[in-house]
This record gives C-alpha cells, sequence and structure tokens, in this order.
C-alpha cells in the first residue's frame, strides 16, 4: 500500500478526482430527484465533498466551518421546516420537462463562457505554495479583526437582522385579550364569589307530558 | 498536476448545475432555496481555489462573509416560505401567482 504515498502516484489528482465527482454527483441528484428530503440529503453530502476540496486547497478552518455551520445548522433548518409540510403535498406529481431544455442550454452557454476565462490560469499549481509559519486559522483571524473589522461587525448585525427577521415572520402570536392580574387570583375568598341564598322548600312539580 | 483551471471548472460546473436547478425546478420552492445553496457553493469554492493559488487570504475572508449572509438569507427564505405555506397551503411555484395581472 505504499505505493500510494510514493513520488509517482498522484495522489492529490486521484483526492480531487474523487471528491470533484462525487460533489457533481450530489449537486445533480439535488436537482433530479423527486422527493425534497432527498434532495437536502444530497445537499449535504454536496457539502461534505466540498469540505474536502476546501481542506485539500488548504482552507482547513473554512472547510470545517462549512460543515459545522452550514450543514450543522443550515441544511437542519431546511431539514426541520420540510418536517412541517406533510408529506404528500412535496412530492413531484409532474415533471415539468418543458425547462429542461433551456436548464441544459443554460449550462452549456456558461460552462463555454467559463471556459474562455480559464485560458490564463493554467500555470498556477498547488506544489508552488510557501509554507507560512502560521496556520491557517490564525492568518484568517490576524486579517479578519484588523483589516476587516468593520465587515466583521456588520456580518454580526446581518446575523440578528436575520434573527429578528426569522422569527417576527414565523411566530405564532396567542390574542390574548383577557389580562390575568396572578395576586388578585390567588386572594379570592369564597365570599367574593359565592352568595349562599336560602329559600324556602316548594311541592314537587308534576313532569310534562311528552308531545303527543 | 493539480492546477487552479480544474477548481475553477468544478466550480463552474457546479454552478451552472444550480442555475439549471432554478430553471428546471418549477414544482418546489424548497429545492428552490438548495439551488441557490447550490450557486453559493460554487462561488465559494471560486474564491478558496483563488486564495490558494494567488497566496492572498483575502478570499477566504471573503468566503467567511458569503457563508454568513449565505446563512442569515436562508434563514429568512425559509421562515417566509412556512408562512406561505400556512396562508396558502402549498409549496408549488405555479401557484404562487398572486401578483399575476
Amino acid at each position: 500500500m505504499s505505493f500510494l504515498l510514493t513520488q509517482h502516484f498522484p495522489i492529490e489528482l486521484v483526492c480531487f478526482y474523487t471528491f470533484a465527482l462525487l460533489l457533481l454527483i450530489s449537486a445533480g441528484m439535488v436537482v433530479l430527484s423527486k422527493n425534497p428530503v432527498q434532495s437536502a440529503l444530497y445537499l449535504i453530502l454536496a457539502f461534505f465533498a466540498s469540505a474536502a476540496l476546501w481542506i485539500m486547497a488548504e482552507a482547513e478552518f473554512l472547510g470545517l466551518i462549512l460543515v459545522l455551520v452550514y450543514v450543522g445548522a443550515v441544511m437542519t433548518l431546511f431539514l426541520f421546516v420540510l418536517m412541517t409540510i406533510p408529506f404528500e403535498n412535496l412530492l413531484l406529481k409532474k415533471k415539468h420537462w418543458t425547462y429542461l431544455l433551456s436548464g441544459i442550454v443554460v449550462i452549456i452557454l456558461f460552462t463555454l463562457l467559463m471556459l474562455k476565462i480559464f485560458a490564463p490560469f493554467q500555470m498556477l499549481s498547488l506544489t508552488a505554495n510557501v509554507p507560512t509559519s502560521v496556520s491557517n486559522t490564525e492568518a484568517i483571524g490576524l486579517q479578519l479583526y484588523t483589516t476587516y473589522l468593520f465587515p466583521f461587525e456588520l456580518a454580526g448585525l446581518i446575523l440578528l437582522v436575520a434573527i429578528i427577521a426569522a422569527i417576527s415572520l414565523s411566530a405564532k402570536y396567542n390574542r390574548q385579550k383577557i389580562v390575568v392580574n396572578v395576586n388578585e387570583q390567588i386572594n379570592v375568598t369564597a365570599a367574593t364569589r359565592l352568595k349562599i341564598i336560602k329559600m324556602a322548600a316548594e311541592p314537587k312539580i308534576a313532569k310534562d307530558e311528552p308531545h303527543a | 498536476m493539480l492546477n487552479l483551471n480544474m477548481f475553477l471548472l468544478l466550480s463552474s460546473i457546479l454552478f451552472s448545475i444550480g442555475l439549471a436547478g432554478i430553471v428546471i425546478n418549477r414544482h418546489n420552492l424548497v429545492v428552490l432555496l438548495m439551488c441557490v445553496e447550490l450557486l453559493l457553493l460554487a462561488v465559494n469554492t471560486n474564491f478558496i481555489a483563488f486564495s490558494h493559488y494567488l497566496h492572498h487570504i483575502e478570499g477566504q475572508i471573503f468566503v467567511f462573509f458569503i457563508l454568513t449572509v449565505a446563512a442569515a438569507e436562508t434563514a429568512v427564505g425559509l421562515a417566509i416560505l412556512m408562512l406561505l405555506y400556512r396562508k396558502r397551503g402549498t409549496i408549488e411555484i405555479d401557484k404562487m401567482d398572486m401578483l399575476k395581472g
């Protein structure tokens, strides 16, 4: 097995192709699957493959953040929302293949456009990287908290606004018109609620005849 | 040899898969939101690749912000979707025609 680690075996190419293929196949299945819960699970697989690719590109912090935040929070949110919708409403009833042709045209045109831009970038390669003394997390932190401090605070503000928006949109308000004063409630005595009236006994009244 | 070209090709194919998903998908609002996530993932991969090959950390910092904004947008989008489902009883895109003339 040690031939996998020798100089001649292109281990990084094999890893890249494996994870890239996994990513593209699961992204395709997100789009093509009939069941949105399956789509969500394929998207989670796509995120894991993408995190592996990012770690290969030496962005370890962001690769792990992708798994923790994106999969752990955002996709969990997706699945929770999918849980609230009854299953029969979710399944694809009939496929709209009329739009498939425009979808394919979009894919082809866009990839051709990107290929035109790719030509200058062939020279750069993965191993030409100068190793620095700081880890990736530290390098991000050094820039994020100094040069990019203001955008960082703004990002926090964006998250706050999103929390307020999401809660205020989806909260069910109890329309409570009666306000209860608990102190009054527990200090009630029988005298304030009941009044006993003494009545004289009366003769028994015969029951009415049922309707003829 | 793994070069920048391959990462860019991967990210552009992923972007076009997401874009085609938005165009093809006409039945489900949740799948639409998932295709928007795919678009953002493609753009993030692009940034990471450039950040690595040009030895600039700013690419990764921008990815950080894109992740933040994408999470916020997904949360608000799903809240709107839940509200739409409560009011309309369906999440089919074709049925959302209240603004249609």
